[in-house]
């Protein structure tokens, strides 16, 4: 295609506005980040649950969450095929091939990530504040909301190690979404296929594009915590 | 059974009968009963393993007796309210004075009215000019006082403080020995724990002395300090090393 | 809290980035096409589906994976027609009541690249099989995709024609589509057989080039494949029998016949009439 360096052929990708790489990038962050979301919506107080009450097999619960960080995509990616697939259980809604599919995929890799993180840091609070928050009346369930937000610092951190892995990966967006052009094909996957086609500085410049994205979500993250900590004073 | 008062006390608002505590078939607390009058400040004190904390967590419900019952009752209506103070503060990441909020949070006091409550208590504790400061990085000193401004703005009927002021140095010592009296002089009840013998002589009205999981002596102040009636007692306040744990204490033999 | 309120702000702002994907999917209608990575990465779906939408209204989604999965994806029921390169695995398919027929599309051909010194002395054999021979009798490196793909179970039909069977460290099975194949012969200075229209819009040639083609048995034809209503309810049969009828007439094959990269085609559209019979 052509043979600049990958740093000017990025920055040119980005100046030219060209709207199939922005409608590629748009879905990335779309998918990336309600995955995120929805595994925050849960990983928080299911973390937060399991450090605070004791029940049978909970060593068990742990030991599984920590392994889970380290499931592979294509392993994630292959269980929701088979799941929604017309053939499998959830074939009925029809989903497979679409951007749902895909953050489906990548909520189940972000979502043992944000849960046993969010344990950690619960635990060693609970620890910390236990016997002072049950003086003033507070039992665990109450406990939960305080101790999250009391955390909040780690917990972000948590957050954005799961928003890396999610816009990091390629395997499961790529077999439960299929690539297709114009419908779900994320920065990942562009990759992937520029690379398989041969066309390496092109592939390396998209590389470089979903980098300086990445960094701009993280950038903008500690922003926002410098301010609300400034806020503060 | 140990720790009968000197006294008689009518309508006591808080009792430990027969309450023993045993942990991996050790017995730190045994068969203690205590009676407490709704007034006053009691310093409980002994040496170090002595259960004084023990009994400090127990009396207050944070820790279950393995026999044994307390009861705390308030003459007229409901439970009394309680509040305790730690040795180090624990305190939330957030603002000193969200610190307060959060507790009247907590004891159901309606929203609108948790803010000037909170102010309030700051002000009374001198802590106003902190107010949107993060908690924790005031000093240990206003920490602490911070941590009872939060007990002040729940109007405790009983306030615990467990070594208050261990950590802290004499200014700020006797900043918690002013704040305490403060309590006590809206008729709260304050218990308190303190290794400091000088602290026990300066605040209690009564003493409480444990030794070994024990309670030894349960007497007025005054008679404590002059006139220790058990042979522990004695050694204690000469602050001589108290006898071994394992060996039974000293009942006592006459009684002033 | 003053900065709670912030929180659903941000919120928001996620949700809002996530929601307007609502309206991307869903209002044109649309089939889903199983195909392959070569034919995809040819570019020929860039150029024909527009036509066909331009025609129809229809939106073509093309989901470019190995044969062996399009023919997996067909199976259970997640595509609406497949477009492939198989014969043998396309009649099979037909035959156990997953298709409703197969029909002629197009072909084009394999070619033998390799490393331009040719140290198997490829480029005088008479026939392919002779080629693939000289290969192995030299044990020259050869880089096998080994991926149940068309291409590479056509590799394997050509390897048993020569009535050799690859093994040893100079047969290198790498697992992996057209593309990342061609890159690793390209870094081993290997021999390698790819499709024509791969290896034209292949960019990182170094040292290889075509060393041997136009052989009758490097014919690849495509079929298309309608997948059968009666067994999958949920196929949009109607829609996918309009994308069938087309490919396989006159504006679909113009279509095709048209589609250039550097002044060659890459595809040859096969009419009723002629010989698009392989074995």
């Amino acid at each position: 295609m052509n043979s600049h360096d990958p740093f000017t052929l990025a920055l040119s990708l980005i100046l030219s506005g060209d709207p199939g790489l922005f409608g590629i990038i748009h879905l990335s962050l779309q998918v990336s980040l309600s995955a995120v979301f929805v595994a925050s919506l849960i990983g928080l107080p299911l973390g937060a649950a399991i450090a605070l009450f004791r029940f049978p097999g909970r060593g068990l619960v742990i030991t599984l969450l920590n392994a889970l960080m380290g499931l592979p995509p294509v392993v994630a990616g292959l269980l929701v095929y088979l799941s929604l697939s017309r053939a499998g259980p959830l074939g009925q809604f029809g989903l497979l091939f679409t951007p749902t599919a895909m953050v489906i995929a990548q909520t189940l890799l972000v979502l043992p990530i944000i849960a046993a993180l969010t344990r950690q840091a619960i635990e060693d609070l609970w620890e910390e504040y236990r016997e002072q928050l049950q003086s003033l009346g507070s039992g665990r369930v109450r406990a939960i909301p305080t101790l999250l937000w009391d955390a909040r610092i780690t917990l972000i951190t948590a957050i954005l190690a799961g928003f890396g892995r999610a816009s990091a990966e390629v395997g499961a967006v790529l077999i439960v979404g299929g690539n297709i052009e114009g419908v779900t094909r994320v920065m990942t996957t562009a990759i992937a296929l520029e690379t398989s086609k041969g066309d390496l500085p092109l592939a390396l410049a998209l590389g470089l594009v979903l980098l300086a994205l990445v960094a701009a979500v993280n950038a903008t993250a500690y922003l926002l915590g410098q301010a609300s900590r400034r806020h503060m004073q | 059974m140990s720790g009968l008062p000197a006294v008689a006390v009518q309508d006591p608002l808080l009792e430990l009968r027969n309450v023993t505590f045993v942990r991996s078939g050790k017995v730190l607390l045994d068969r203690s009963h205590l009676v407490l009058a709704p007034h006053g400040r009691t310093v409980i004190i002994g040496p170090n393993g002595a259960g004084k904390s023990l009994l400090m967590r127990i009396a207050h419900g944070l820790l279950e007796p393995s026999t044994g019952a307390i009861v705390c009752r308030h003459n007229g209506a409901g439970a009394p309210r309680q509040a305790m103070v730690f040795q180090r503060p624990v305190l939330l990441r957030r603002s000193t004075i969200a610190n307060v909020t959060h507790a009247l949070a907590l004891r159901g006091v309606p929203r609108r009215l948790r803010r000037s409550q909170a102010e309030q208590a700051l002000a009374r504790f001198g802590l106003d000019h902190l107010s949107h400061r993060p908690a924790r990085i005031l000093s240990g000193g206003e920490q602490q006082r911070l941590a009872l401004a939060r007990a002040w703005a729940l109007d405790p009927d009983i306030l615990f403080l467990d070594e208050p002021s261990s950590a802290l140095d004499p200014a700020a010592t006797k900043a918690v020995e002013d704040a305490v009296n403060v309590f006590h002089s809206r008729g709260t009840k304050i218990v308190m724990t303190t290794h400091d013998l000088g602290q026990a002589r300066r605040l209690a009205d009564e003493v409480v002395f444990m030794c070994c999981g024990r309670i030894l002596e349960h007497t007025p102040a005054a008679s404590f300090f002059e006139n220790p009636a058990t042979g522990a007692a004695a050694t204690f306040l000469r602050g001589e090393l108290v006898l071994d744990p394992h060996e039974p204490p000293t009942l006592p033999s006459t009684k002033g | 809290m003053r900065y709670f309120h912030r929180l659903p702000s941000l919120a928001a702002l996620v949700l809002l980035i996530a929601a307007s994907s609502a309206q991307v999917t869903a209002e044109t209608p649309f089939i889903t096409l199983a195909s392959t990575t070569s034919t995809e990465q040819s570019g020929l779906f860039r150029h024909i589906v527009p036509e066909f939408t331009a025609r129809t209204g229809i939106d073509v989604r093309v989901v470019a994976v190995g044969t062996g999965q399009a023919f997996a994806i067909g199976r259970r029921g997640d595509a609406d027609a497949l477009l492939v390169h198989h014969r043998a695995g396309e009649d099979e398919f037909v035959a156990e009541g997953y298709g409703t027929e197969r029909r002629d599309v197009m072909y084009n051909d394999f070619v033998l690249v390799g490393p331009r010194a040719d140290p198997a002395g490829v480029a005088e054999a008479g026939s392919i099989q002779e080629a693939l021979a000289k290969i192995a009798e030299s044990e020259s490196a050869f880089a096998s995709r080994g991926d149940d793909s068309g291409t590479h179970r056509k590799e394997l039909q050509l390897w048993g024609m020569a009535d050799v069977d690859p093994a040893g460290q100079w047969y290198r099975q790498l697992g992996s589509g057209m593309g990342p194949t061609l890159n690793t012969a390209a870094a081993m200075d290997a021999y390698v057989l790819t499709d024509r229209a791969t290896w034209l819009s292949f960019r990182n040639r170094q040292n290889l080039i075509i060393l041997f083609e136009g052989d009758e048995s490097l014919f690849n034809p495509y079929g298309s494949i309608p997948l059968n209503p009666e067994r999958f309810e949920w196929v949009k049969a109607d829609l996918a029998q309009q994308w069938h009828e087309w490919l396989v007439g006159e504006e679909g094959q113009a279509a095709i016949a048209e589609y250039h990269i550097d002044g060659e085609p890459l595809f040859f559209p096969m009419s009723e009439s002629a010989a698009g019979r392989v074995e």
